[in-house]
């Protein structure tokens, strides 16, 4: 048996991403791991081949310092012999390769004790459709990229400052087949352009991320961040203590980000959880309501989970109390529930996790809400969050890139930044309003669909010398 | 794989680039879990691929492909070029490279046990009798195991000549018990957080770990945490333990002196650093019986931060980072060394993969041994708290204001350790830490610990580094701040 090389272009001199393989190239990979498994002797086998090519210009001190670009393809085969089951990938997609990841997946199998509960292989699924291809995306290219960093620059220059980000774009594939006629496959863009700009030793930031490149303007990006840098001179020292703060999206993000994993059956199985003892009772604010969807139009990500089955769109916390979790197969049938499309590719520990989470939004906004605040502070963005407590939740981390100062329902100054030490249960009972639903990108969490919040008796406890 | 390299550079040379170095790099890696006496994962990858870098028009372009045909290689050597004169587009200036040698060598890391040798049986029966062992205690609800081993070849060659192969063997192992009880959760891990040791060893470092004794004593202070007595806030004197201390040297020292960082390279992820460059042989970092040295030499120990050359062909070396206190040195490469007057790179461009950029990055940062022996250093306090392995740990975008806690604590009263304390943290500011240093254990108690999973660039990379320390004491720290809510 021969598989395709992976390319016969020409060489060229492009600057663009690589071509990603037809997906009919990706099942055929997969049906010649199946045939080659069963022709060795494995009794069931599942083929997972992920494909990603990327670029990203990296600008710092005005000018562009780093510009990368990357290509590559694995294939990763689990197989399944008498009750045990392993995984071995590789990236080499010769016969010679695949037949050896094939056999150290075997060997890895018949070396442990058999696994109680390990399930046969899911047989073949229906999946919704979801588009999150887009071809402008992938045809931006490095001097596309370089102009628009070029021209964010020159912004930061004329006002005597100095920008650093990154503007990325690229695309990716997965299949997921198996030898009981499950066929998956999902393709993607995605882009990003993040900056930072200084003025002295004042900062602040602005990022956005899409599958779709014309879905934000760099230019606009850059000048925010230009405007607010300007405004975050001459930050002024208040001291540590409980104070209002209004988050931006970006800041939400990375602090609930920390709790999709208690969502995850497997974790409160394993008592890790904060929702251990917890479900079904009023724990929040009656103003959170979080969905996890993959499908929604601002998420993105592959319709299917790492066995193949299709992703449910759950409703986890409905108006403050915590109402389902997310099952991979093995918890389902652990907790007598039914699987919802969320599972790890076997074989983990950690079982499961919601990725697409949606947070109900409100009808405020932040300039609403810096006006109805008497005295409060408004957050660009978090940094470095790590928790502190896992079961009260409480999460330390510091504030970046622009803390304000509000009174009387007006931004007056910048302030120095704070650590905060906070129960991430204590702030989502203290949400006083929320802004429209977004997707956020930050730099701590995955990107998710969160809006911006008012929150009280935020607790910050010490302050640093900026 | 030198066949591919010359493929590259002759590609980029013939492109217009007036630079280039190349990697081919194949790693092997397995990974072993348990949880709760079960196999948890069981997995085994490799990976190989080439990764170009180029100077072309006076600016800097990468590519990377696991495409090893002599087309595909030639196809990333000429996108690389490409990317390079797209880079050009927004430059200020030109790239200037500190002078290199050209070297011809090959290395290999030293190690007794070749991990991948290791029947997986027998490594698996290690871990779930560890499992095991920790289970038997009762009030424990979650237990996990790990190994990891990585075997990495590299082969590096670049346009001034140098031809360097090395090949990496990497373990890392370590234990784990939590109990949820009440409204608390409770963690212990042996013999480190982040899954365990990590070195430049063999199978041996496993072995050296004798798991099945510390996995009980892990598992009942785990259980016993609930019942200690929590961790008072106020000012006072604090001894770190060896581990909690390798990864405070990481965050408030390792990270600040990276050179690119310093220079703004890293403002929009990793952040900026106070060590800015006037603070060279200006500052006071730390007292003066605070040395720690950047050492990526086998001398220094197999660390997860040592190699005979780094990722852009400079050789090993030593730099006083802090010399009897005073801040004297920089990580650094060679298009960095030159702005802080050095004329050759300090060799710590490091690379996560085939398919990611080198960039700046810790060797091994350590601590140099003190004076002390263990229990004069303890029979010395009258009255502080020992805090040990870490749980959380968080430092500002410039390195400056940093919050730790740990799994563990320890009063101390009389230079007795009197009784256990839960959910210990400290707080500070980072020269104002190290300068409150008035102890530090002697090499008997020193470990180079590794820590396999720190984050920087963008792309991110992960990378392992060697932090060696032995238990210092530390005086007015900041005590129990992150339980604070005030």
């Amino acid at each position: 048996m021969k598989l395709a090389a992976k390319s016969k272009k020409p060489v060229t001199a492009s600057a663009n991403s690589p071509e990603l393989l037809p997906q009919r190239e990706l099942r055929r990979i997969v049906d010649a791991v199946l045939r080659l498994a069963k022709s060795i002797g494995a009794e069931d086998t599942e083929v997972h081949v992920d494909e990603v090519a990327n670029a990203l210009t990296r600008f710092a001190n005005n000018a562009i310092h780093q510009n990368v670009a990357d290509h590559g393809l694995t294939v990763s085969i689990r197989t399944v012999a008498d009750g045990r089951t392993a995984r071995a990938t590789t990236n080499r997609i010769d016969e010679d390769s695949l037949r050896a990841a094939i056999e150290a997946s075997l060997s890895l199998a018949h070396s442990q004790p058999k696994d109680p509960r390990l399930l046969p292989l899911p047989g073949k699924q229906r999946y919704r459709s979801v588009n999150r291809f887009i071809k402008q995306t992938v045809a931006l290219s490095a001097e596309d990229r370089a102009r628009a960093v070029r021209r964010a620059c020159d912004l930061a220059v004329k006002n005597a400052q100095v920008a650093a980000g990154i503007y990325s774009n690229g695309h990716s594939q997965s299949a997921l087949g198996n030898s009981r006629g499950l066929f998956a496959a999902y393709r993607e863009t995605h882009s990003e352009f993040s900056i930072t700009v200084q003025e002295g030793p004042a900062a602040s930031w602005a990022k956005a991320n899409s599958a779709e490149v014309r879905a934000f303007d760099p230019q606009k990006l850059a000048a925010r961040a230009c405007e607010k840098a300007h405004l975050a001179v001459n930050a002024r020292e208040l001291a540590p203590g409980r104070y209002t703060v209004i988050l931006e999206p970006s800041a939400v993000l990375d602090l609930v980000g920390f709790l999709f994993y208690d969502f995850a059956a497997t974790a409160l199985e394993d008592k890790r959880s904060c929702l251990n003892d917890r479900m079904g009772k009023q724990l929040f604010g009656q103003n959170i309501s979080i969905t996890d969807d993959v499908y929604h139009p601002l998420q993105q990500g592959a319709p299917f989970d790492g066995e193949g089955l299709p992703r449910q769109c759950v409703q986890l916390v409905d108006r403050g109390i915590p109402k389902n979790l997310v099952y991979s197969r093995a918890a389902a049938k652990a907790a007598g529930k039914q699987p919802t499309g969320h599972g790890f590719a076997l074989p983990n520990e950690y079982g499961e996790a919601p990725m697409n989470l949606v947070f109900a939004g409100g009808d405020s906004s932040v300039e609403k809400m810096v006006a109805s605040t008497e005295r409060g502070l408004l957050v660009t963005r978090l940094w470095y969050i790590r928790e502190v407590d896992p079961y009260e939740k409480v999460m330390t981390g510091m504030t970046r890139d622009g803390l304000f100062l509000v009174e009387n329902g007006k931004v007056t100054g910048a302030v120095r930044n704070f650590r905060f030490n906070q129960s991430l249960i204590e702030m989502l009972n203290n949400v006083e309003l929320l802004g429209p639903a977004v997707r956020a990108t930050g730099e701590e969490a995955f990107e998710m669909v969160v809006p911006a919040m008012k929150v009280l008796n935020f607790h910050f406890s010490e302050v640093t010398k900026f | 794989m030198w066949d591919l390299c010359t493929n590259a550079l002759d590609t980029a040379k013939l492109r217009g680039a007036s630079y280039g170095d190349v990697r081919v790099m194949h790693l092997r890696q397995r990974d072993l879990t348990t949880k709760n006496g079960q196999v948890g994962t069981l997995s085994q990858s490799e990976s190989i691929g080439l990764g170009i870098r180029v100077l072309a028009n006076g600016a800097w372009g990468f590519a990377s492909t696991d495409r090893l045909t002599r087309d595909g290689v030639a196809a990333c050597s000429a996108q690389a070029v490409s990317i390079a004169k797209a880079s050009a587009l927004a430059k200020r200036s030109e790239v200037v490279m500190a002078q290199e040698n050209a070297y011809v060598d090959s290395w290999q890391s030293p190690f007794r046990k070749d991990p991948f040798e290791i029947p997986l049986e027998t490594q698996l029966a290690l871990l779930l009798a560890a499992d095991a062992e920790m289970r038997r205690v009762k009030g424990v609800t979650l237990t996990e195991t790990g190994m990891q081993f990585r075997k990495i070849d590299s082969w590096f060659a670049s346009s001034i000549g140098s031809r360097i192969h090395q090949r990496k063997v990497i373990s890392g192992c370590g234990i784990a018990a939590t109990s949820f009880q009440g409204e608390e959760i409770q963690k212990r891990s042996y013999p480190n957080s982040f899954g365990g040791q990590h070195a430049l060893q063999g199978y041996e470092l496993v072995e050296s770990l004798d798991l099945l004794k510390n996995a009980p004593l892990i598992a009942e202070e785990t259980v016993a945490l609930h019942s200690a007595a929590q961790c008072p806030e106020k000012i006072g004197t604090l001894i770190l333990g060896s581990g909690q201390l390798g990864l405070q040297i990481h965050e408030s020292i390792g990270h600040p002196i990276e050179l690119d960082r310093v220079l703004g390279q890293e403002a929009n992820f990793a952040g900026t650093s106070f060590l800015t460059l006037d603070q060279l042989n200006n500052l006071k970092y730390a007292s003066t019986i605070v040395n720690v040295v950047a050492d990526a030499r086998l001398d220094h120990g197999q660390g997860l931060g040592t190699f005979a050359y780094d990722d852009e062909g400079v050789p090993a070396q030593c730099t006083d980072i802090i010399k009897d206190g005073q801040f004297r040195g920089y990580l650094s490469n060679r298009e960095t060394a030159h702005l802080v007057g050095l004329d050759r790179s300090s060799g710590t461009m490091r690379t996560e993969s085939w398919n990611r950029l080198p960039i700046i990055r810790m060797t091994n940062v350590s601590l140099l041994p003190g004076a002390w022996d263990y229990d004069d250093l303890i029979a010395d306090t009258h009255d502080g708290i020992l805090m040990e392995t870490n749980r959380s740990w968080s430092i500002d975008d410039r390195r400056y204001q940093f919050q730790f806690s740990t799994e563990i604590g320890w009063e101390i009263k009389g230079g007795k350790k009197v009784r256990m304390l839960k959910n210990p943290s400290y707080s500070g500011i980072t020269t104002e830490f190290w300068n409150s240093c008035d102890a530090i254990c002697k090499l008997g108690y020193w470990t180079l610990w590794g820590t396999p999973n720190c984050g920087k660039g963008q792309p991110m990379q992960t990378m392992g580094t060697g932090h060696g320390a032995s238990p210092s004491r530390f005086r007015n720290v900041r005590i129990g701040t992150a339980f604070s809510n005030q």
